[in-house]
């Protein structure tokens, strides 16, 4: 496998040296745009499946009932002195704090993968809003 | 001119209840010029949206909401002349939703009037919550003035009989506040016929007050604070002298003026809802007067919730607001602007960071 990839790459230099193209690493196409944008819309769908999902915590409750198109999170706050935590926190530490309070559930991984959807979906309602990092 | 005169009373029987519910009593200015024979009160409880999980099981935090409105309600002094609950007692209609909501109301020692909310109603078409409450629509004449208790939740008949597979699916798909699938709520053709055959027989001086789960008037059809034949409502109410408007739903103080109808809002015992002018990709059309509640803080289980006690006087309707983690707030008919305002904050001068919401 390995050995077929790299006499694929020494063909495909030996081509672009032939017909004058320099391949750069940071080169993409419209395709790879519309692909991307595929997968992170993808996770942004899963985000809002879990954020209006009564099956995230415990007692049925979903983020969505409070917080309907995600208004109220404030995603573009964070990080911020979280007054009630005496700290500066991040966004998904106060997910997590919904997740255990409000929905009476578990905390999820800061890198799980409903952790990053969660956080894709609140971000996404706000696209466009100003960034105000430690606003309250 | 008419003077104002402050006439202090404690709402809450006795300072020693009072601080058994952890609430200052209160004052409440009452107006001189009316009759004092015919001042009154009565309570006001909404959007309780008791919520089973599963067996005997119900979500604690939307419980203890209503019950504390229940047992502050039953504080209150002097006595209100009822009591009305604003719609969305359960959460998604369920027979255990509504039966442990009406337990929890039973505690209630007033006259209770129920207004529909569409967690009652999208599971059976309102069948059971008639049964333990009564009819949908109707309307009561109470020392001089009348009211009347709408349902404004109906919605096109093709969305209600032959969008969904399952009466569940179309519950849930009208709980969820922000779900495209929803539809806008509306008063309704037969019920309108009913309302004008109604106030046909009340004189036009007499004040009337109508209580709806939904805003009578269009303000974000994105979350429902709508009601799709509003105008229509509107326009049979226009002819009288003083009409008041209370409803639920948008879990939020909202007050306007719209001719002579005053339209106030009341808030949730479950849980705050965000103004619409949070959401960053909608048009809405918040009710000019309204300086908003605070904003929620969520480490207070019980902020920006609470219930209301209404003054009705002169025809004209004040409703205190008692939140049960904030400083409690008016917002009283005006006769000199002609308007709802709130006693402290309709200043711009005298608003605080808190009631910035963004």
């Amino acid at each position: 496998m390995k050995r077929k990839i790299a006499v694929a790459a020494a063909a495909a230099a030996v081509v672009a040296v032939a017909f004058g193209i320099t391949v750069r690493a940071d080169e993409f196409t419209k395709k790879d745009q519309e692909r991307w944008e595929k997968e992170y819309q993808s996770v942004v769908q899963k985000g809002r499946q879990l954020f209006t999902s009564g099956a995230l915590g415990t007692n049925g409750v979903a983020c969505a009932q409070c917080h309907p198109n995600g208004a109220n999170t404030h995603p573009e706050t964070y990080p911020k002195f979280q007054k009630q935590l005496g700290r500066v926190i991040a966004l998904r530490e106060m997910i997590n704090w919904c997740l255990q309070q409000p929905l009476e559930g578990k905390p999820l991984a800061l890198d799980a993968p409903d952790m990053i959807a969660l956080e894709s979906y609140i971000l996404h309602e706000r696209r466009g809003v100003k960034l105000e990092p430690g606003k309250h | 001119m008419n003077p104002i005169v402050p006439s202090r009373r404690d709402f809450l029987k006795g300072a020693a209840a009072a601080a058994a519910a952890g609430v200052v009593p209160m004052s409440v200015v009452k107006l001189a010029f009316a009759d004092p024979a015919l001042d009154f009160t009565f309570g006001y409880i909404s959007d309780a949206h008791i919520q089973h999980i599963s067996g005997t099981k119900f979500v604690r935090n939307w419980d203890r909401g209503l019950i504390r409105a229940v047992a502050e309600t039953n504080l209150l002094n002097p006595k209100p002349d009822f009591v009305v609950f604003g719609g969305d007692l359960g959460q998604l209609g369920m027979k255990e939703e509504l039966d442990h909501g009406a337990e929890i109301m039973s505690k209630l020692r007033h006259k209770t009037y129920y207004v529909m909310g569409e967690h009652d109603y999208y599971l059976d078409l309102g069948e059971y919550w008639s049964k333990l409450f009564g009819p949908q629509w109707h309307s009561f004449d109470h020392k001089g003035v009348h009211f009347i208790v709408l349902n404004s939740i109906l919605t096109f008949d093709d969305w209600t009989f032959n969008r969904w597979p399952s009466a569940e699916q179309r519950m849930l798909e009208m709980a969820g506040l922000d779900n495209p699938n929803g539809s806008p709520f509306m008063v309704g053709e037969k019920q309108r016929a009913w309302l004008k055959a109604d106030l046909d027989k009340v004189a036009k001086t007499t004040p009337v007050v109508v209580f709806s789960h939904s805003p009578l008037q269009k303000l974000y059809k994105g979350w429902n604070f709508w009601t799709d034949d509003a105008d229509e409502v509107q326009a049979l109410l226009r002819p009288f002298d003083k009409v008041n408007v209370i409803y639920g739903h948008v879990h939020q103080i909202q007050y306007n003026q719209v001719g002579n109808i005053a339209f106030n809002a009341v808030m949730a015992t479950a849980w705050p809802w965000p103004y619409p002018q949070t959401y960053a990709h909608a048009e809405h059309a918040m009710p000019v007067l309204t300086v908003p509640m605070n904003r929620a803080d969520p480490f207070h289980e019980r902020d920006a919730t609470g219930w209301q006690f209404i003054d009705v006087h002169t025809g004209r309707v004040a409703l205190n607001y008692n939140l049960y983690n904030n400083t409690a707030r008016t917002v009283a008919f005006n006769p000199a602007s002609g308007r709802p305002e709130d006693k402290l904050f309709q200043d711009p001068a005298k608003r605080i960071p808190p009631q910035e919401h963004y």
